[in-house]
């Protein structure tokens, strides 16, 4: 019955995890992803964590994938958009070889217990009980500090997001952007004497060009004896 | 008070004077620093004659005393001192060198007044003296060689004194550097001396030199002659002289004492002061005598055509050192010693009576414009014709018997040194004619207008201040002359300079009368005892006949003198065009400048534009700091390329480094 | 079954989220991915506490979901204030942290 149970939870998440990756309409995936935490929120519960598969359905998919919704709702960007050439073929590749490795990692390493069906079950394991008083006694430390790192990042988040005062017609955002940075500031690039192609718009006119694209020519004329 | 603490004195009293005046350059009012400066080296002239006095209360024998200060730098194989020596001979120097110098000194606070860097001027010319005198009384090579350095470096700041005329502060960088070259040759040859002798004081060195070095051996003839090329760039001989005639570039008083009666008499100094390593490389010797040779007669020749009268008196000193350097190099150190004092009367006081003539013409210096001042200049004429007199070599003025002296040496060694003997006396004989050829252009004639206005009272003066060698237009502030000329008939101190320095052009002589007295040869003898011409001696008999075939040559170069300028006007012009290639030749001065500038400058300057193009510019600059920083760009751009910005490609550089590192491990742990 | 199993989904996860952030161009389809990853490494870190019987794993997983939620919700502020700038919402356009 387990099996039957995993094997479903187990496909429906790497189904949901490919939509994630191959759906075109960024809604969709979201979407997907809240099927993936579900069906991941039962493989958990098949490994006896429920308060982890709780937390999960609760927080990862409940709050978080809510909060996506809002954001892609907001944002949009449901244009179709072809990926650059190389890394759509090696990533897959990449991913590919992640894959294989980590399996002959996890199963060829000489872990004993990974054939067994885990170890004798406690009762109470994986409850709030248990896993509070971890919190509290032994993992207080870190328990602490993630409730710091969840106020900084609500801080932040609120920092970010803001409105600035002003900034309510489309010229002046153009303006903030259009804004002509003098000479060798900004970016690293501009600092090496390195111009990239997709900066050669937002120059003033009067702004000298050192180089050129490539980083070959960059250190020739370097040479040139223009200290 | 002892002989060397009047010694220190004498040295002590010009720097004080040089301090005071430089520190309070701003408050000196009017002439008083020229006082100052006058009183500084009158206390030194003064100090001398108590050294003098001093010196003569011990035996001959011990008349030898050193003095230290203290010691910088005694240790194994070193002795370096702060020591004057005081004997006859650095006595002899100074009484001569403060004596002189104040007369100058006198003579400078009238002819520096209204000169907007007169206290400039005193505190430099203090600081000469005081150099020179260090030079003088130093007792070891080191104390000479900053005294060398010193009486250079005070050349330099006054020769270009006025230091907005780019002729005077070009002439002052040609005598620098050509200093410098003999200040090279001198430290090398200390050097050497002291490589051998361990040693670097005088006394220590002059008695081991015997025992040291191989007689006429290489070392001693190198290091001898490397003390001649210092000798001979400081007095200004062939070939080292074309810095002295630039060096009329400064004020007058500057050229009587530097250029005529102290700093190009170090030379001499130098060499009658290492007599001891002389006689032992004879080569040497002989070099120099040869060389001293030459430059009388090139000087000679030259001063023949000069038109600027005081060149025509630079060269006439290059030629006078000529027979200095030729005397002290064949032995004849007294004459040689001799010589120097009497011409440094005769030869001061004509270049003061030129500063006299100067200021007449308003600055204009050129023969060519002057003639007839003999009324309107009645004073600086007869101190002119002392001066000349004294120079050509006519009885019974002191010139007559120091010349002859040095003649009748030469002549005494006879064999090979019988030419240098005959060349001297053709030497007298140019020297009567250009010096009375001189005189006969600037006092007889129809007087030019300067002299007519002079006559009724009233002193000429320029309109426009103007470079008397080039004619450019300058004015009156500091870096430039004053305003105001000054001529001997008016301002007292400036007779009194003048006067003193004929009477004893006149009667300077009669301490050295062949058969009478021979007061030079005996105050120097002590000095000199360890010479081997110590008791050679011209018989009284052979160096009057010296004398009158030297009177005899003073007279007729005068008389030619006479029939060419004053008797048959024209013929002068006529001989210039007969013998046109020569006279263009020595109006050329030998061609030396240009052929100095040929060898010398133009190498350097090419090799110094070689080195900034090829060394400065692409070995330094693009080798070493071009290609250092480039290859750090060249590495850091290689580096860089890893920085794309694209966010995905840093992730995947992230998984593949993962998966790496995973590999890593699993790889090791199988 | 097995926690061998486990580890496998879990590595299949992770790699397909790996893989998802190297081609995918949208931001918010990456940090998805991200988020996909992290539970990736949820999953292992379960089964583990699970091998071991200790709820150690279990705990981490918490932590490691708190830290997910500060992560999205950085990620996600940043993508709203980059959207407000009319800046384009494309990774490969976002490129000027760069030289």
């Amino acid at each position: 019955m387990s099996a039957v149970l995993f094997f479903i939870a187990a496909i429906g998440a790497i189904t949901a995890a490919i939509g994630v990756v191959t759906l075109r309409n960024p809604f969709y995936s979201v979407l997907a992803l809240a099927v993936h935490l579900v069906s991941l929120a039962a493989l958990f519960l098949l490994l006896r964590a429920e308060f982890v598969a709780a937390a999960q359905v609760i927080v990862y998919a409940g709050a978080m994938m809510v909060l996506y919704v809002f954001v892609v709702a907001y944002v949009g960007g449901a244009e179709p958009l072809a990926s650059g050439a190389v890394l759509r073929v090696l990533g897959p590749l990449f991913a590919l070889a992640l894959t294989i490795e980590l399996c002959i990692a996890m199963l060829g390493a000489g872990l004993k217990g990974v054939s067994s069906r885990g170890a004798p079950f406690i009762p109470g394991f994986g409850t709030p009980a248990h896993i509070g008083r971890l919190f509290l006694t032994a993992y207080l430390f870190p328990f602490e500090l993630a409730s710091i790192l969840l106020l900084v990042a609500a801080i932040g988040a609120v920092v970010l997001a803001r409105r600035r005062r002003g900034l309510d017609t489309d010229e002046q955002a153009q303006f903030q952007v259009r804004v002509p940075r003098p000479a060798y500031t900004g970016t690293m690039a501009e600092g090496a004497g390195v111009r990239s192609s997709a900066h050669e718009e937002q120059l003033t006119p009067d702004v000298q060009r050192v180089g050129t694209t490539s980083d070959e020519s960059a250190a020739a004329t370097g040479h040139q004896g223009g200290w | 008070m002892s002989a060397t603490t009047a010694g220190w004195l004498v040295l002590l009293c010009p720097l004080l004077g040089c301090i005071v005046i430089a520190l309070g350059y701003r408050v000196w009012p009017g002439r008083s620093a020229g006082w100052i400066a006058t009183l500084a080296i009158a206390l030194s002239f003064v100090f001398s004659i108590i050294a003098f006095a001093k010196l003569l209360s011990f035996t001959p024998s011990h008349r030898e005393l050193t003095s230290t200060l203290w010691n910088y730098n005694v240790s194994a194989g070193v002795d370096a001192k702060l020591q004057i020596l005081v004997d006859p001979l650095s006595v002899f120097m100074i009484l001569v060198v403060s004596g002189v110098s104040t007369l100058i000194h006198l003579y400078s606070v009238t002819y520096m007044t209204g000169d907007h860097g007169s206290r400039r001027y005193f505190s430099y010319l203090n600081y000469f003296v005081f150099s020179m005198l260090l030079l003088i009384l130093a007792g070891n090579f080191l104390l000479l060689i900053v005294g060398w350095a010193f009486v250079g470096a005070a050349s330099y700041l006054l020769i270009s004194f006025w230091y907005r005329r780019t002729t005077a502060t070009r002439a002052g960088i040609k005598a620098f550097v050509i200093n410098v070259v003999g200040d090279v040759g001198l430290v090398i040859a200390t050097f050497i001396i002291f490589h051998h002798t361990h040693s670097v004081q005088f006394l220590a060195v002059f008695h081991r030199t015997p025992l040291v070095f191989a007689h006429n051996g290489s070392p001693i003839v190198i290091a001898c002659l490397l003390l001649l090329v210092g000798a001979f760039a400081k007095s200004a001989q062939v070939p080292l002289h074309t810095w002295l005639p630039d060096a009329m570039e400064g004020p007058t008083p500057v050229s009587a004492l530097i250029h005529a009666a102290t700093m190009v008499t170090a030379g001499v100094y130098l060499i009658a002061r290492m007599h001891v390593l002389f006689e032992w490389a004879p080569t040497a010797a002989d070099v120099g005598a040869i060389g001293g040779c030459l430059t009388l007669l090139i000087a000679g020749t030259v001063a023949l055509v000069m038109t600027d009268i005081k060149r025509v008196i630079a060269y006439s000193t290059m030629s006078q050192i000529g027979y200095m350097i030729m005397g002290v190099s064949l032995g004849a150190y007294s004459a040689g010693l001799f010589h120097l004092m009497t011409h440094a009367f005769f030869k001061a006081l004509l270049f003061m009576a030129a500063g006299s003539v100067i200021g007449a013409m308003a600055g204009e210096q050129s023969l060519d414009r002057m003639g007839g001042f003999r009324r309107a200049l009645p004073f600086t004429f007869i101190c002119f014709v002392v001066g000349g007199l004294a120079l050509s070599g006519m009885p019974p003025f002191s010139g007559w018997l120091s010349k002859d002296d040095i003649i009748g040496f030469a002549d005494h060694r006879g064999g090979a040194f019988l030419i240098l003997g005959i060349a001297g006396y053709v030497g007298a004989l140019l020297t009567g004619i250009y010096t009375f050829r001189m005189i006969f252009r600037t006092f007889f004639g129809d007087p030019v207008p300067e002299a007519l206005e002079l006559e009724h009272g009233h002193l000429a003066h320029a309109e426009v201040p103007r470079n008397p060698m080039t004619g450019e237009e300058e004015d009156t502030d500091v870096g430039f002359p004053g305003p105001e000329h000054f001529i001997a008939e008016r301002e007292w101190p400036m007779k009194i300079a003048m006067g003193t320095l004929a009477v004893l052009a006149v009667i300077g002589g009669l301490i050295q009368i062949p058969g009478v007295d021979d007061g030079v040869t005996k105050f120097l003898a002590p000095t000199f005892a360890n010479s081997k011409y110590a008791h050679v001696e011209v018989g009284a008999g052979p160096a009057w006949v010296g004398l009158v075939i030297g009177a005899l040559i003073a007279i007729a170069g005068i008389a030619m003198a006479f029939r060419i300028w004053i008797r048959q006007p024209g013929t002068a012009a006529r001989l210039r065009e007969r013998f046109g290639a020569v006279y263009t030749f020595l109006w050329h001065k030998w061609y030396f400048d240009e052929l100095i500038d040929f060898l010398i400058v133009r190498p350097t300057l090419w090799t110094g534009r070689l080195v900034d193009s090829v060394g400065e510019r692409s070995l330094i600059q693009g080798l070493f700091t071009g290609g250092t920083t480039g290859a750090v760009r060249a590495g850091s751009a290689a580096v860089r390329r890893a920085q794309t910005g694209f966010v995905r490609y840093y992730a995947a550089l992230m998984i593949v480094a993962l998966g790496g590192v995973a590999l890593y491990f699993l790889i090791s742990s199988s | 079954m097995a926690i061998g199993w486990f580890l496998v989904v879990s590595a299949l996860i992770f790699s397909i989220g790996a893989g998802g952030v190297l081609v995918r161009r949208n931001p918010l389809v990456i940090l998805l991915c991200l988020e996909m990853m992290l539970n990736g490494a949820n999953l292992a870190l379960v089964a583990f506490s699970r091998m071991w019987g200790g709820e150690d794993g279990q705990v981490f997983a918490l932590i490691v979901m708190v830290v997910a939620a500060c992560e999205v919700t950085i990620g996600l502020g940043l993508v709203v204030a980059i959207y407000r700038r009319r800046l384009p919402i494309d990774v490969d356009e976002l490129n000027e942290l760069q030289g």
